[in-house]
């Protein structure tokens, strides 16, 4: 019952990833391509987590945990260039 | 593995990929940027909570015993998540400062003054 439920959510996150894909192709300006990249980010950890419950291996999380982390320094940097063209100040 | 942890496990995953795709299909479909931004910024957050806490209990009736790394990454989600949308949000306000876009078509936004008074 499990098993079906990962597999069935495994599905779902790799839609969700492809309508952010969308939003990343298509997006009219930058802060909306920030942000769809940002929202990839938390779907690819949510895949990763949910391939780990697929294999019951439990060395995904800290590549996981990685993504987490320098998504959030990715989207804060790219929020500060787009705000002041300048990265380090 | 009883059925009630079963069925559980089973919401919780369910309630998670529900989320993620109202937040994802919400980045798709909404018109404005700042409406955009709703989405993945509350809702996908709370549906990878609900698959990482789904993933705690799996994890936990392997006999890997109950892991903390998972509950430091939906630490680390909810904590960073508000700190990246208000990045954004200044983002956006800062090139619209820049480049004015084209006044919205509602009433509301009319500027003050510019609208009947009696």
């Amino acid at each position: 019952m499990i098993q079906t439920a990962v597999v069935f959510s495994l599905y779902a996150v790799g839609v969700a990833m492809l309508l952010s894909l969308y939003r990343l192709l298509r997006g009219p300006s930058m802060p909306d391509r920030i942000l769809a990249l940002d929202t990839l980010y938390v779907n690819t950890i949510a895949l990763l987590i949910l391939f780990g419950m697929y294999l019951d291996s439990s060395i995904y999380f800290e590549a996981a945990l990685i993504i987490a982390m320098l998504g959030f320094v990715g989207t804060v940097m790219l929020s500060k260039y787009v705000m002041r063209r300048d990265i380090v100040e | 593995m009883s059925v009630a942890f079963e069925i559980l496990m089973t919401g919780l995953l369910a309630i998670g990929c529900v989320f993620v795709v109202i937040g994802s299909f919400g980045l798709v479909k909404l018109s404005d940027f700042y409406k955009r931004l709703h989405g993945p910024t509350k809702a996908t957050t709370l549906g990878v909570g609900c698959i990482l806490v789904a993933s705690i209990g799996h994890h936990a009736t392997l006999g890997d015993g109950l892991g903390l790394r998972e509950l430091l990454i939906t630490a680390f989600l909810f904590i960073t998540a508000p700190i990246s949308a208000h990045l954004m949000a200044k983002a956006a306000l800062s090139l619209d400062r820049q480049r004015p876009r084209q006044p919205a078509t509602d009433d509301l936004s009319a500027p003050p003054g510019t609208t009947d008074r009696p």
